[in-house]
């Protein structure tokens, strides 16, 4: 809300010596947040000159220019009495009043041309031009800019100051109004509030005594709900031609909206002064009785804007015989529009129902200065008084004839009193707050108030829709007395139990992950099908069955992720955008994964908890959204330099860090060969817990490189953590090793080239009792083993827990490794 | 060698004898001395104490010495190795000493050479910041809550007292899952977090809840479709709005040191009743009379602005099943995105989320 600072002094005694910076911050400690002060930051000799004289120059760059003398009273005129000024413009003429900057006036719509807006005496075709007669663009005001200004005959002097004149000195205090404040969005809300804040009398604007009686224009409202009440007056005879008075045309500038013409204008200015909003008819183009129902399923109108708008039945519209004349509380129609012609003016101020206006401007995607004020509730007991204020305008300003019937359909429904323990503002807020300070603060706001010894019972007034429970008016009350006064006492919680284990388990995963030298990111988990292209997902993969989004940012990405890979590319391919070679990031984050199709959440009512069972079909419906752990790896991963050429990144590094999160949760994991894209079908592996995989390691397919644009090899892993962290024991293996002598074994044997290395591993781990471990140290395939096979040599370490081991047990746990690996057709390396 | 000599007859030997003995030792001397090696020293060792240096020799020939003058030259020979093994222990540690001497002179590096050769890792400051305000609240015997991303209509909103029609749903701009009847929301706030501790835990309730959130704004250097709070809810008896800012001011003490404390001004937020916007005093100028003027960080304000707070409406205890005749309750927000980037001096917001590890890579493992 836009409030312009002389008007709001006008409805407020407030005195002289409130800046208006205190004044905002006031109000800002009374839940009138300021936004911003707007001034037109004019200063300087800016006054009122009369024309003397005009003597029209031809240029040679075919312009004429006039050189004008203009008195600009007794303290601004030179020794001839008057100022001689060049000016451009030719919509004046000797005689006329117009504004003159002299030299040292500040505008500061002309700092993009002069230094700093600061007008000076300067030599131009010819002459010296002391000062600027000035357009309505250069003040930075509203009017036509084509030529200058030129002020009504009479309005005012020679030398007066313009610059309070025409209200540029008014500050505007642009104030950020709650959706619980709708009776703030005027005038009359604003003053209500300021008077309370400095414990000043308020005078209420609204408080205009309706003349009007008898049968007013017919009107018949279906649905009494949707419309309480439905106020309509008729002004005849007003004269279309009669300019807006400048005051209005500028408050209503100040306030943001823009002026029309007078009818309009007074409309508006009676909104932004008593918030109600009012819609004008032209009379003449009415046909037959006013009809207030819900509109029919396709039903059309033509609003305001030109724009033609299908109806539902969820829009209430005003109808008279031809259809719609005005979608309710919102826009009204074209054909019924006041116009530059209208002589004869039926004035509409209708009570709607908030959450109405709020859905059928919704709908219509047609938020309005009347839409805004009906959504967040306007004072019901307004209508005739605003019917009865504009009409008074439109006597007043244009000329027309107050119509004596009245037409009044509805009556406002007072609201419904609260009561509430008068210690209940100390009780929540913690500040000690006496009776006394509790009723005075209520009525205050408005509200009447009976006071019952501990209790009390509060009415509160037509305009405020926001106190309804007694916390509501708490608030009122605080807001009075002062959030400052609030104490800060710290709350004693019972003990706590501390991070949860996968809590905990979530942070170790982290700092694995920064310790094995990779950088988290923060990725956004929006992707589409393009993405799912580039990782080369087939098209009935899982992965692409996504949950939707109805309005997606980016018809690219219309829906939720279901691989962490979509993101951590992205910001794999900016970083090598950057220029960085080497690129190590993860991210721990969710995924989402739609359950069946057509699942939906339950909507509940609020006046009870949902049961257990309605509470538990929440988490049917909901996607399941477990977080993952994924990690993206190109470039080096040791580092070429001084001491030696490094290694690149590559699929056993992506597995080893696999590796490593198990191993910190404790978790047993398997490592097995698998074709799964994004992976390179010859290195990616799948992770198996308890035999099912939870997530791949590996090297991406050169497919998906290329689809990415990404250069040499890039190393990948993806896991569902919330599988590891569920498989992680609440308790470690216990330490177990014996300190008897070790006995060394090492074993090289020859086996098909397609049996795995880890299926040799564990079969050799599990050979004998005494084996304690096994390690490949080395992997070899050439000239020495035949065709089809490789070398694979393992280190075996030997012990028992009790005893130091006799040359037979060596062997004897020798053999039986050979003979495990056997059972893989493995034979021993000759 | 000679025979033992068993008679008492003078017997010459001429090994043994005094100036012969002394031209052994002065031998063995004078080689120790011109060995500057180990290789050398060895030799001489073998060479003069050896069991076949000549001393080694002579000290054999002592048998042949008629007894009463075994003494005499057992001492001289006796006296001769001392002499040669102490000149040669005196000579190995010297050399010893300067061969490591040598030895180190030529291992020597340059230690400045870069050991670059790891990557480094770290860990996204949204990260470390949560889990820092987690641990504070955590040491006030608070727990953590969490909740899912996509969620219910009803958690998200008319649990927390914003009805279908209430105009603050169009004031978060609200990213719906398809098809609208889903009744799924992307959460556009961690509200829904404390609706569901509610319905699932009784009173007294203490929990902090850090997560991620969703609007539908485009991004830019300030605005993001994606970001970050923490939410805290206290619901207990006796509560009120003291025990949330005496809450708030330990929060901002334990995050920005002493002396931080927290000013309260009237908002209005659907689940919580009185509302309030919640100012911290600027961390930098601590709003000191000669410093605030040319602050940046508060633009002269003394405050900036950390997040919203109130009490907790009765009407959602009631939604989420807490007796608001015996329970009241407090509920605050920040954001930790905008924590960040204010207190980083990040001008924009973007970075927080491209990924570029040069933005991560300062921040370390903590915060």
């Amino acid at each position: 809300m836009k409030v312009p600072v002389t008007w709001l002094r006008e409805l407020v005694s407030l005195p002289d010596s409130v800046t208006t910076e205190q004044l905002a911050a006031r109000l800002t400690e009374f839940d009138l947040k300021l936004e911003e002060i707007i001034s037109s930051g004019i200063s300087g000799p800016l006054v009122v000159g009369r024309v003397l004289s005009i003597a029209k120059e031809p240029q040679k760059n075919g312009k004429t220019i006039n050189w004008c003398r203009v008195d600009v009273g007794p303290e601004h005129n030179d020794a001839d009495g008057g100022r001689g000024i060049v000016c451009g413009a030719h919509n004046f003429v000797e005689g006329d009043l117009v504004v003159v900057s002299l030299p040292g006036t500040v505008l500061p719509a002309l700092a993009k041309f002069i230094p700093g807006g600061e007008i000076s005496a300067r030599k131009t075709y010819g002459h010296v031009s002391d000062g600027m007669i000035c357009s309505s663009a250069e003040l930075g005001v509203a009017g036509d800019a084509s030529g200058i200004i030129v002020l009504d005959a009479e309005s005012a002097a020679p030398g007066d100051d313009a610059i309070a004149l025409l209200g540029l000195g008014d500050e505007v205090l642009d104030l950020e109004v709650n959706p619980d404040r709708g009776y703030a969005l005027s005038m009359r809300g604003v003053a209500r509030d300021t008077a309370l804040a400095y414990g000043l009398e308020f005078v209420d604007p609204a408080d205009i005594a309706v003349t009007g009686t008898g049968e007013g224009y017919p009107v018949t409202v279906e649905d009494s709900e949707a419309c309480p009440v439905f106020a309509a007056r008729a002004v005849t005879g007003f004269d279309p031609t009669r300019p807006t008075p400048s005051w209005m045309a500028q408050r209503i500038e100040q306030a943001g909206m823009r002026s029309i013409s007078l009818a309009v204008d007074i409309t508006n200015y009676v909104m932004l002064e008593i918030g109600h909003p009012i819609h004008g008819f032209d009379l003449s183009s009415l046909q037959g009785p006013i009809v207030v129902r819900w509109a029919t399923e396709g039903e059309k109108i033509t609003t305001l804007d030109g724009v033609v708008r299908t109806l539902s039945t969820d829009d209430t519209v005003v109808t008279d015989d031809r259809g719609p004349i005005s979608l309710a509380g919102v826009m009204g129609g074209a054909e019924t529009e006041l116009s530059a012609t209208t002589t004869d003016i039926l004035i509409e101020a209708a009570h709607w129902k908030a959450p109405m206006i709020a859905r059928t401007a919704r709908l219509h995607k047609l938020p309005s200065e009347a839409s805004k004020r009906y959504e967040r509730g306007v004072d019901p007991e307004l209508p005739a008084r605003a019917t009865q204020r504009v009409a008074d305008l439109l006597a007043e300003l244009g000329g027309g004839t107050i119509q004596d019937g009245l037409t009044v359909v509805g009556t406002a429904t007072p609201r419904p009193p609260v009561a509430m323990s008068v210690h209940l503002p100390t009780q929540v807020s913690g500040v000690d707050i006496d009776a006394a300070t509790v009723v005075e603060s209520l009525e205050g706001n408005g509200c009447e108030v009976a006071l019952d010894h501990e209790s009390l019972v509060a009415s509160p007034p037509s305009w405020r829709f926001d106190l309804n429970d007694p916390n509501d008016l708490v608030e009122e009350v605080l807001r009075v007395v002062g959030y400052d006064k609030v104490p800060s006492i710290l709350p004693t919680a019972p003990a706590g139990r501390g991070l949860t284990v996968a809590q905990k388990l979530r942070r170790r995963v982290g700092n694995v992950l920064a310790g094995d030298g990779l950088v988290e990111v923060k990725t956004f988990p929006f992707a589409g099908s393009a993405d799912f292209d580039r990782l080369g997902l087939p098209s009935d993969d899982i992965r692409r069955h996504q949950v939707l989004l109805e309005n997606p940012l980016s018809a690219e990405e219309p829906g939720l992720t279901t691989t962490l890979l979509t993101g951590l590319l992205k910001s794999l391919v900016l970083n090598i955008g950057r220029g960085h070679a080497d690129v190590h990031i993860a991210e721990t984050g969710r995924v989402f994964l739609p359950k069946a199709d057509g699942a939906e959440a339950p909507i509940y009512g609020v006046d009870r908890r949902p049961t257990d069972e309605e509470i538990a079909a929440f988490a049917a419906a909901l996607p399941d959204q477990p977080h993952h752990v994924g990690l993206v790896m190109s470039g080096e991963r040791v580092r070429t330099g001084w001491a030696g050429p490094g290694r690149q990144a590559t699929w056993a590094d992506a597995v080893a860090i696999v590796q490593h999160l198990a191993e910190e949760l404790h978790v047993d994991i398997e490592v097995q060969q698998a074709q799964v894209m994004p992976w390179h079908p010859g290195r990616c592996a799948a992770i198996l817990l308890d035999g099912s995989p939870i997530g791949h390691a590996g090297e991406l397919h050169p497919r998906v490189l290329k689809a990415y644009g990404l250069p040499g090899r890039v190393a990948a892993a993806e896991i569902d953590l919330d599988a590891l962290i569920d498989a992680s024991p609440e308790v470690g293996p216990r330490p177990d090793f014996s300190s008897f002598p070790v006995a060394k074994e090492d074993l090289a044997l020859i086996v098909d080239e397609h049996v795995p290395a880890a299926s040799v591993q564990k079969v050799l781990s599990g050979a004998s009792s005494l084996i304690e471990s096994v390690r490949l140290f080395d992997v070899y395939s050439g000239d020495q083993v035949p065709d089809g096979k490789k070398s694979l040599a393992f280190a075996l370490r030997l012990r028992a827990p009790d005893r130091t081991l006799t040359d037979d047990e060596i062997k004897a746990a020798r053999e039986a490794a050979v003979t495990a690996a056997g059972s893989l057709g493995a034979t021993l390396r000759t | 060698m000679s025979a033992p000599n068993s008679s008492y007859d003078p017997v010459e030997v001429t090994p043994l004898h005094a100036d012969e003995v002394e031209r052994m030792r002065d031998e063995a001397l004078a080689a120790i001395a011109a060995a500057d090696t180990l290789d050398a020293l060895k030799q001489a060792r073998i060479d003069h104490v050896g069991d076949r240096s000549p001393l080694a020799l002579a000290n054999r020939e002592i048998g042949a010495l008629p007894p009463q003058a075994r003494k005499e030259a057992g001492q001289r020979v006796g006296q001769a190795r001392g002499a040669i093994n102490q000149a040669l222990a005196a000579k190995t540690a010297e050399v010893e000493a300067a061969e490591e001497e040598r030895a180190l002179v030529t291992e020597a590096v340059d230690v400045t050479l870069p050991w670059d050769v790891q990557p480094v890792g770290a860990r996204h400051p949204i990260t470390t910041l949560s889990e820092h305000i987690a641990d504070i609240f955590v040491a006030m015997g608070w727990e953590i809550a969490e909740g899912p991303e996509v969620e219910a209509e009803w958690l998200n909103f008319d649990a927390l007292n914003l009805g279908p029609d209430h105009p603050a749903r169009t004031m978060q701009d609200t990213f719906w899952v398809t098809p609208e009847r889903a009744a799924m929301v992307l959460r556009t706030h961690t509200s829904p977090v404390q609706a569901r501790t509610m319905l699932t835990r009784k009173p007294p309730i203490y929990v902090a809840c850090p997560g991620r959130v969703f609007r539908t704004d485009e991004l830019d250097a300030t605005h993001s479709p994606v970001f970050h709070q923490v939410e805290g809810l206290a619901i207990d008896e006796g509560l009120s709005m003291g025990h949330l800012k005496g809450t708030l001011d330990h929060f901002a003490q334990a995050i920005y040191g002493d002396g931080m404390t927290t000013r309260f001004r009237p908002s209005y937020f659907p689940f919580t009743e009185p509302s309030a916007e919640m100012d911290l005093l600027c961390y930098v100028c601590h709003n000191e009379p000669d410093a605030v003027a040319d602050c940046r960080t508060c633009k002269g304000e003394g405050w900036v602005e950390w997040g919203g707070c109130g009490v907790v409406n009765p009407r959602v205890l009631i939604a989420c099943g807490v007796d608001p005749e015996r329970y009241s309750g407090f509920a605050f927000g920040i954001g930790i995105d905008r924590t960040i980037t204010s207190r980083y001096d990040i001008a924009d917001l973007r970075d927080l989320f491209d990924g570029d590890i040069r933005f991560t890579q300062p921040f370390g493992v903590e915060l």
